[in-house]
Parts: structure tokens; C-alpha cells; sequence
């Protein structure tokens, strides 16, 4: 036996390892969808509905066909047999009404960016140049735009289906024996105790990933390959083969490098379908690529909700129950997990908090704007925002320090595990710790004693301090929860684990990454198990052909599931490794133990490292009787429960009370998202949560028009974050390991995004709360900020879209509607 | 169609390319250097952006013709004898990147600030790099980069 060169001590995880990502990314060496070219390539343009609404009276494509070097035009009619349908894979009641949603518009549009034809061409200038020939004419018809008016059925989207409500959910404490009613803890609240009531406009958001979606289908080999800028190869390949009649195994989808997903990219897109027609139609490579306008236009939407809450207190402060009335925008269709995108959220109102009371209600309404979907925290940014407000105008209420609130409410570490009103074990956790650990970072006593100081100086500019301790749950999903829920499919992922015979280790894993850095996250935790070195193991995604099985990223689920199946691959690796290493050490099995990338015999020095038990299984010279020459191994891993991570996010916001302008002095935040496997990779994630939170509280917003088109249609309008809007964040970490997952992981990726938002809004009102100011309307507008200020010292919410800046009235002039109270 | 010459990365190219072709466009489709992206079609995001004679421009907001004769460093040029130039190597270290998609634009972009100002302050940096849009980092690790190229490579940061 050879003695193995000394393997590496488990040090991987936690350490801060440069991406393996980068090297390619740095250099330009990329493998964008749009990059991709084929011989005999033929590009596509889409044609687009202007109207939110209308019938198709006709479309005349003589023009556009004898446009130079097209190849085709196709219209809904030509297609309308074999392209397929847009699924739902959530109905989330049985008698969800949901509209047939093909690709193409056969004769009647729903929204303003619907596809209503494809030009074919040899380039894409050319078919761009054609689709504008395209002579289509429409029959507009009524458009129903605003989520409110669109519950009161007045103007219908789908007029077929005689009403805008597509499914009502609720979830009540009292019924599900979780909890009290919530009713009674209201009226006595209304007795003898305080009721906080509000209504909350969470505004539409684009997910607005920087590489803009792009598919290349090419039919020509025995397998139609398609590439995709894609959150989900594995779910596009099975939504085809569901919807087109094509099989599954005659479809291969590849998600080579993807710029950004946020949720955006967690879709079967109208857009891939069309082009997978066309591909089929003219049997030659076929891309589509969209322009930035298109994406913001025709990529689903999120958020989109109204929330109307009703919060019960005693009078010292104590929370007795919450009711959250909801109607969430489907826009015009129910998308992929459109309709339950609000019940990510209905589990998460209670929060931290011991609500003893809860009940959640959720009208999903269609209206003829965007589809909406997955964006970056999915439901529990709308939660968490919506309680966190809560909670400080309760301690307003009071007349005690929003933290000091959030402790009289709060699950003390003590009483983990937890289960809550909404019915979710909260497994671990340390608010107290994390809260101590932020208000020593952030100074925040410090910084109240300024903000007396200005206040009672009368400054021009004032100082507020938001304060939001989120919770959350990651780890989409455990699958028997998911058909509870009557999701359409499972929640757990795969990976398997080959080991080569050069002692390289290749991971192939079914979560599929867009930015999240897996390659290198998942090697540190291969090198830990398998005692190789980080360098030699490669992680390999995105590609059905290699990685055949998954579910794919979105949900803060990679590390979360998609690890727990490699390290528990990497244990069967393991295992099939023993015998094969004990008989090459000619020692009894039972004696042979695994430590360090070592197969060790009990009480001696002998031993052999895990690469040559790779190379003796590769040769198969020598190894035991009745079993395989094979030490490779899968595993598909279903968790068995959510995870819960958590934090304490302060932010101190500066409030110019002449102008509304508002500028971010200081964010400090502590999550705790149990074992960290990458450090560097984690702070990423928490920055770029944050802007993407921050955001929601003071710039961006999908805005349309009375007709229904959307305005803030580029990145002139709809108002992506800048390097100088934004500041440098500090952060901090408490841990409390999940007892869920074997790496006690809790996952990230979503975190910063719930809790800032809430962070922001809390220290603007907090800034102004002494002008009488309650509540600002997001995004928090210098111009709505402003208005709050002087709505005759009320404080209501201003109103009205981002669009146009300022209202005809003259300024100074109260605003007489709003949702102050 | 109008013939333009033009050195690319240290190679010169001619080619017959239609006056309305762009230059982000002339590099992608007629050179295959698919290292420059284009992320949006207003020029605010800065993914497409290149060097035309060691200045940074937005490759979107420039016609092929207009860049003939002169000399165009795109991200793939800019690494030399396969090192890392050191603005490419501090968004390693920083992990300034995590998609990816807006790096070669906000790297071409950095190093042309730090040509013109080799020791900037982090409001210096956020100003320079304002018309650079990522979705990613949330800038803060971008920043951080371009402050640890200035602090580590000294006046070399920006030298191409």
C-alpha cells in the first residue's frame, strides 16, 4: 500500500476562498446564451401587443415576409397547435380560475408586451427592421390596471372568466389549532387595549437581472438542445415535454452562464416556448435574444400587493393577534408559481413575534398588466415589511423604543425549538444576541442621543433610526409540505459525486447557480467530506445531459437543500469506498475508519488515501466479491423541514425636512444564517440583499399608464440603484446552526432583501415622527416624503403613482387622501 | 456597407460593416469578442463598455465606423501574458463580481478612473463608476475593489 501524501485538515469551510468562478468572468471568457452562435443560425424579433388589452382583428405579414433575408413570419394562428402553454405549477385552490396562457396570443391580448408574432431572419437587425412592417390590427378593449378596482369585477381581464378573482386562501389560527381567533383578541383590543390598522401598497418591482433573458434552440440533432438564460433547466425541460408533446428525453436544456435571476429567471417564459416552436417549424438553430425594454415590459413582475393589517396589542405593548387581508396582482396570467408567490409569505406575518392569534387572507386578482411572479424574497419581503412597520408604530403607540418592543413580543432562545401561530417550528435561534451584537456595532445609543439633539434643535435635517429583526423561511422545500399546499412538485434536489481515476472529483449537482458562486461554496464543502484537495474537485450544473436530475435555485435553497445532497453523496462515496479499501489493505472492514481523505486500519499505521481507492476501483484489478467496481454515488435529498434564518438590521436615515431628500447614514446588520461555509460569498449575498431592499424603499416602481402601458419601460424610468446612491454596509454575523441540515446551513440569499426594506421606511418615519408623520408611501420619493411632511401634520401617506413627480396642485397643499391614521 | 480598420485588443481588423452598425455590436458579432455584453438600450448600464484609445466609452453609444482607425481594448485585452491586470485581480481578491454580467464593463470602466485619478476616495469611486449599473453587489464590494487596486498596484492600477 502506498502511504498517501498527509490530506488536507478540515478547514475549507468557513474559510474565505477566492471564487473559481471568477478567472473566466474577469477575463471576458464567458458563455452567455447570446454569445452562442451555430452554423445556419437564424435570429428572431418578436412583435408586441401596445394594448393592455384588445382583440387581434388581424395581422398582415406580406410585408414583413418580403423584408430582406427573412426567413419567416409566424403568428399565434400558425403556431396555435403546437406551441405549447404557459403552466401554472400552483394552483393554490382547487378552483383557482387561471386563463389558457399560450405562448403567442392566438386573438386576444391581455397585456402591453404580449407576443402577437415572430419574425424569422438571418440576422437579428433584419428581423428586428421586419417586425416592424408587421401590420397588426387591434380591437382594444376595456383594461382593468389597478389590483382594488380590480376585486370589485367593474372591467374584467378575462372577460370569459366573468370575474378578476382568481383563488381566495386563508390560513386561521383558531381553525388550524395553531392559535386563538383573531377577532376576539381584535374587539378586546378595541376595549381595553390598542388596534393598529393600516393599508400598505407594495409597490411592482422588476427583477431586472442584468443580462437580459436570451434562448438559442437547435433542432437539429437527435435531441433538441436548448440554451437558456435560466433559474431552472430541469423545470423548463419537464414544462416542455408537459405542454409541447415533445418527450422529455428528446430535450435537453442547458443554462450555461446566467447573469442574474433573482426570482426573474425562476420562469418558463412565453419567450422560450415561441422560439422552441420556431425551431421545430423551420428546423434550423434558431436565438432570441431580448432588449432591455422588452425584459422590463415582458419578464414577469413581483410584489404587487395590497395589504390591509390589523395588529391587536395590551396596553403596555403586548401582541395578541394579527389579520392581514391581502389582494395580490397576478397581472394577466397566473404564472409559474404566480398565485402562491403570497403564501411564501403567509407563514412568515407572525414573524419572531408570539402572536397568539393570526389569520391570513389572500384574494389573488388578475388585472391586464405584466404577469407576476418570483422576485428576491418571494412573499416574505411583503411579511416582513408589513410587520416590521407594524411593530414600530405599536411601540410609537406605546411610547417605548422600537427595540424595547420587539424584546416584550420576541422568542427568547430559551424556548426554541418554537412553534409558531402560523404553524412553523422554528428550530433555532438568538434575537437577544443578534440584537446586542447590531446596537453595539451600529452605536445605537449614540445615535438616539443625536437624534434628540436635532430634534430639539429644530435641524433642517433630522435623523431617524429604522430597526428591522426579520425572520425567514429558506430551503424550498420539504416536498410533503409543498403538496399540502398542492404545489406541483417536489422540493428536494439531487447531486452525485464521481470519482475519476486521476483522484480528481467531479460534483454534479441539480441546483443551477446564476451568480451564487456553487462552484466554489460546494468544492469547500467536497474537500471537508472527501479530505481532497479544493482544487481538485470540480462542481458541474445547468446542463440536463450532465446533471439529469434537480429542482433547481430560487428560494435560498442551494446550499440549503442542493449541499445536503452532496454531503450526503459524498458519505455513500464513502461507503463504497471501505470495502474496496479494505480489501486492498487486507483488513477487516470493521476495522477500517475514514478520516481526512484516509481509509486508516484501526491501531496501525496502515492506510490508504481516498484517490488510490479511485484508481484501484478504476483499474478493478483487485477488489472484493459481490460487489460493483464503482465508489460513485447519488443521493437526492428531500428536507424535513424549512430553515429559518435571522437577523437585526439598523439603519440610520437622514431627512432633509425642506426638500424630502432622504440619504442613508449608517446600515449595520447581524444575520444569523447558522453554519457559513464561505464568508466572502455570504457578505456578497447580504450587500446585494440590501440594495435590492433598499430600493424597494426608496426609488424603484413599475409604473403604467391609465392605458395600461408601462412607463418606467427602461433603465431611463425604472430606477436601478447606482454606486453613488449607495453606501458601504457593515456586517455582522451571530450563529445558531440549523438543526435541520447536517452543515447547519440556514441560507442567504434572500435575507438582506426581506429585512432592509422595513429598515429604511421605519428610520424615514422614525426621522419625521415627531412632525406627525406615520407612514410614507414606498417608494419613498423626496416629492412623497415632502408631502408627508406637510399633509397639514398628519403624517398620511402620500399618494399617487412615482410617475409624474409632482402633482398638478400647488405644493404646500395638504393632501386630503392618503392611509394615515 | 463601408470598410473600417481598426486595432482590437492588438490585433488589426478590417471589415465591411453597415454605418449603423454599433461598435458593442461589430465586436460581438463580427469579432466573437462576446466578453463585452449588452445589458440594456439606453446606454445607462455601462456593460458594453470597452476602451477607444484608452479612454472608457459605452460600446452601445459609439458606431463601428466612428472607432475606425483607433485603437479598442475590449475586457479580453486586458490581461497580459496571462496575468490578471491588477483591477481584474482586486475584483478577485474582493469578490467583486458574482453573475458576472456587468464585470467586463465595470472593470473597463475602473481602470480608466483610476487612470485619471490613481488614488481616488470611495465618494470619488462611487461618482466614477455612477453610470456602471450592477444588480449583484450592490456596489459595495465593487467599491471595495477599486479602492484595494489603487491602495496595492500604487500608479500602476490604471496603466494598461
Amino acid at each position: 500500500m502506498t502511504a498517501t501524501a498527509e490530506a488536507p485538515a478540515a478547514t475549507e469551510i468557513g474559510k474565505d476562498r477566492r471564487r473559481k468562478e471568477d478567472q473566466r468572468l474577469l477575463t471576458g471568457r464567458t458563455r452567455w446564451t447570446d454569445n452562442l452562435t451555430l452554423p445556419g443560425m437564424l435570429h428572431l424579433a418578436m412583435v408586441r401587443s401596445p394594448h393592455a388589452h384588445a382583440t387581434i382583428a388581424s395581422i398582415d405579414t406580406s410585408a414583413a415576409r418580403n423584408a430582406t433575408n427573412v426567413v419567416a413570419v409566424v403568428t399565434g394562428q400558425d403556431i396555435a397547435d403546437t406551441q405549447g402553454v404557459m403552466i401554472n405549477a400552483w394552483p393554490i385552490t382547487p378552483d383557482q380560475k387561471a386563463p389558457a396562457h399560450p405562448p403567442m396570443a392566438v386573438d386576444r391580448v391581455a397585456f402591453a408586451g404580449e407576443v402577437v408574432a415572430v419574425v424569422i431572419a438571418r440576422s437579428a437587425a433584419e428581423a428586428r427592421d421586419a417586425a416592424e412592417l408587421v401590420d397588426v390590427q387591434f380591437d382594444e378593449l376595456p383594461a382593468v390596471l389597478d389590483l382594488q378596482e380590480a376585486a370589485k369585477d367593474t372591467v374584467l381581464a378575462h372577460p370569459d372568466l366573468e370575474t378578476n378573482k382568481s383563488a381566495f386562501w386563508r390560513f386561521d389560527s383558531a381553525e388550524a389549532g395553531t392559535g386563538g381567533n383573531v377577532d376576539e383578541a381584535i374587539e378586546k383590543a378595541r376595549a381595553d387595549g390598542i388596534v393598529i390598522e393600516r393599508e400598505i401598497d407594495q409597490q411592482r418591482l422588476i427583477p431586472a437581472f442584468m443580462e437580459p433573458r436570451s434562448v438559442v434552440v437547435d433542432p437539429t440533432g437527435e435531441q433538441i438542445t436548448i440554451w437558456s438564460s435560466t433559474q431552472i433547466p430541469h423545470i423548463v425541460r419537464f414544462a416542455l415535454d408537459a405542454t409541447t408533446g415533445v418527450a422529455e428525453s428528446k430535450i435537453r436544456v442547458v443554462a450555461p452562464d446566467v447573469g442574474g435571476g433573482f426570482g426573474g429567471k425562476l420562469a418558463v417564459t412565453p419567450e422560450e416556448w415561441i422560439t422552441f416552436a420556431v425551431a421545430r417549424r423551420v428546423q434550423k438553430p434558431v436565438k432570441y435574444t431580448e432588449t432591455r425594454s422588452e425584459s422590463l415590459q415582458s419578464a414577469h413582475h413581483g410584489r404587487a400587493q395590497h395589504q390591509r393589517l390589523t395588529l391587536a396589542a395590551t396596553k403596555d405593548g403586548r401582541v395578541t393577534g394579527l389579520k392581514v387581508e391581502l389582494i395580490a396582482d397576478l397581472g394577466a396570467y397566473v404564472a409559474l408559481v404566480g398565485g402562491g408567490i403570497p403564501l411564501l409569505g403567509a407563514f412568515m406575518y407572525n414573524a419572531i413575534y408570539k402572536f397568539p392569534a393570526y389569520r391570513f387572507d389572500c384574494q389573488t386578482v388578475f388585472t391586464n398588466k405584466t404577469f407576476t411572479d418570483a422576485y428576491r424574497g418571494a412573499g416574505r419581503p411583503e411579511a416582513t415589511y408589513a410587520v416590521e412597520r407594524l411593530m414600530d408604530e405599536l411601540a410609537s403607540k406605546v411610547g417605548v423604543d422600537p427595540l424595547e418592543i420587539r424584546q416584550r413580543n420576541w422568542i427568547t432562545h430559551e424556548e426554541f425549538p418554537f412553534t409558531t401561530v402560523a404553524g412553523m417550528t422554528y428550530d433555532s435561534g438568538n434575537y437577544e444576541a443578534a440584537t446586542a451584537k447590531a446596537k453595539e456595532m451600529f452605536g445605537y445609543d449614540d445615535l438616539r442621543a443625536e437624534q434628540r439633539q436635532r430634534r430639539d434643535a429644530g435641524d433642517r435635517v433630522q435623523l431617524g433610526i429604522g430597526v428591522s429583526t426579520f425572520t425567514e423561511m429558506c430551503g424550498l422545500a420539504p416536498s410533503r409540505v409543498l403538496g399540502s399546499l398542492d404545489y406541483g412538485a417536489g422540493g428536494w434536489d439531487h447531486a452525485g459525486i464521481r470519482m475519476l481515476a486521476t483522484g480528481k472529483v467531479e460534483v454534479v449537482v441539480g441546483v443551477s447557480p446564476h451568480g451564487q458562486g456553487h462552484e466554489t461554496a460546494f468544492s469547500q464543502i467536497v474537500a471537508d467530506r472527501l479530505g481532497v484537495a479544493f482544487d481538485d474537485v470540480e462542481v458541474l450544473h445547468g446542463d440536463t445531459q450532465i446533471s439529469h436530475k434537480g429542482m433547481d435555485t430560487y428560494g435560498s435553497r442551494s446550499l440549503v437543500v442542493g449541499a445536503e445532497a452532496v454531503v450526503r453523496a459524498a458519505d455513500k462515496v464513502i461507503e463504497k469506498a471501505k470495502p474496496i479499501a479494505a480489501h486492498l489493505l487486507e483488513a477487516n472492514v470493521d476495522d477500517v475508519e475514514f478520516a481526512a481523505g484516509r481509509f486508516g486500519v484501526k491501531g496501525t499505521d496502515q492506510g490508504m488515501g481516498i484517490a488510490d481507492v479511485a484508481l484501484a476501483t478504476f483499474a478493478a484489478h483487485n477488489y472484493p466479491e459481490g460487489i460493483e467496481p464503482n465508489i460513485d454515488a447519488e443521493s437526492t435529498y428531500d428536507p424535513v423541514n424549512f430553515s429559518f434564518p435571522h437577523g437585526t438590521h439598523l439603519c440610520a436615515m437622514e431627512v432633509d425636512t425642506e426638500t424630502g431628500q432622504t440619504t442613508m447614514r449608517r446600515y449595520v446588520c447581524v444575520d444569523d444564517i447558522g453554519t457559513i461555509i464561505n464568508p466572502l460569498i455570504v457578505g456578497g449575498q447580504v450587500h446585494g440583499g440590501l440594495v435590492q431592499g433598499i430600493a424597494q424603499a426608496l426609488w424603484e416602481e413599475a409604473v403604467y399608464d391609465e392605458s395600461g402601458t408601462l412607463v418606467s419601460g427602461s433603465f431611463v424610468d425604472y430606477l436601478l440603484p447606482t454606486s453613488a446612491d449607495t453606501i458601504s454596509f457593515e456586517t455582522g454575523h451571530t450563529t445558531s446552526p440549523s438543526s435541520y441540515t447536517m452543515l447547519g446551513t440556514k441560507g442567504v440569499g434572500e435575507a438582506g432583501t426581506i429585512a432592509s426594506t422595513p429598515a429604511v421606511v421605519n428610520a424615514i418615519v422614525d426621522a419625521l415622527r415627531h412632525l406627525g408623520v406615520n407612514d410614507v408611501r414606498m417608494p419613498c420619493t423626496p416629492e412623497r416624503v415632502w408631502k408627508a411632511i406637510h399633509s397639514a401634520g398628519s403624517g398620511g401617506a402620500t399618494e399617487g403613482a412615482a410617475m409624474p413627480h409632482f402633482d398638478e396642485a400647488e405644493p404646500g397643499q395638504p393632501s386630503t387622501e392618503g392611509a394615515g391614521q | 456597407m463601408t470598410q473600417i480598420s481598426l486595432t482590437v485588443d492588438g490585433t488589426q481588423v478590417t471589415d465591411d460593416v453597415e454605418p449603423r452598425m454599433l461598435l458593442v455590436q461589430y465586436l460581438r458579432e463580427k469579432l466573437g469578442k462576446t466578453g463585452t455584453v449588452i445589458g440594456c438600450d439606453t446606454s445607462n448600464c455601462g456593460a458594453c463598455t470597452v476602451h477607444l484609445d484608452g479612454r472608457s466609452v459605452k460600446s452601445c453609444n459609439v458606431l463601428a465606423v466612428q472607432a475606425d482607425g483607433h485603437e479598442v481594448t475590449t475586457i479580453e485585452g486586458l490581461a497580459r501574458n496571462g496575468e490578471l491586470h491588477p483591477v481584474q485581480e482586486a475584483f478577485r481578491e474582493c469578490h467583486g463580481l458574482q453573475c458576472g454580467f456587468c464585470t467586463p464593463g465595470m472593470i473597463m470602466q475602473s481602470v480608466d478612473l483610476l487612470n485619471e485619478n490613481p488614488h481616488p476616495t470611495e465618494a470619488e469611486v462611487r461618482v466614477g463608476l455612477e453610470g456602471n449599473l450592477c444588480r449583484c453587489t450592490g456596489y459595495h464590494n465593487i467599491v471595495k475593489s477599486v479602492l484595494y487596486a489603487a491602495e496595492h498596484s500604487g500608479e500602476k492600477a490604471g496603466v494598461q
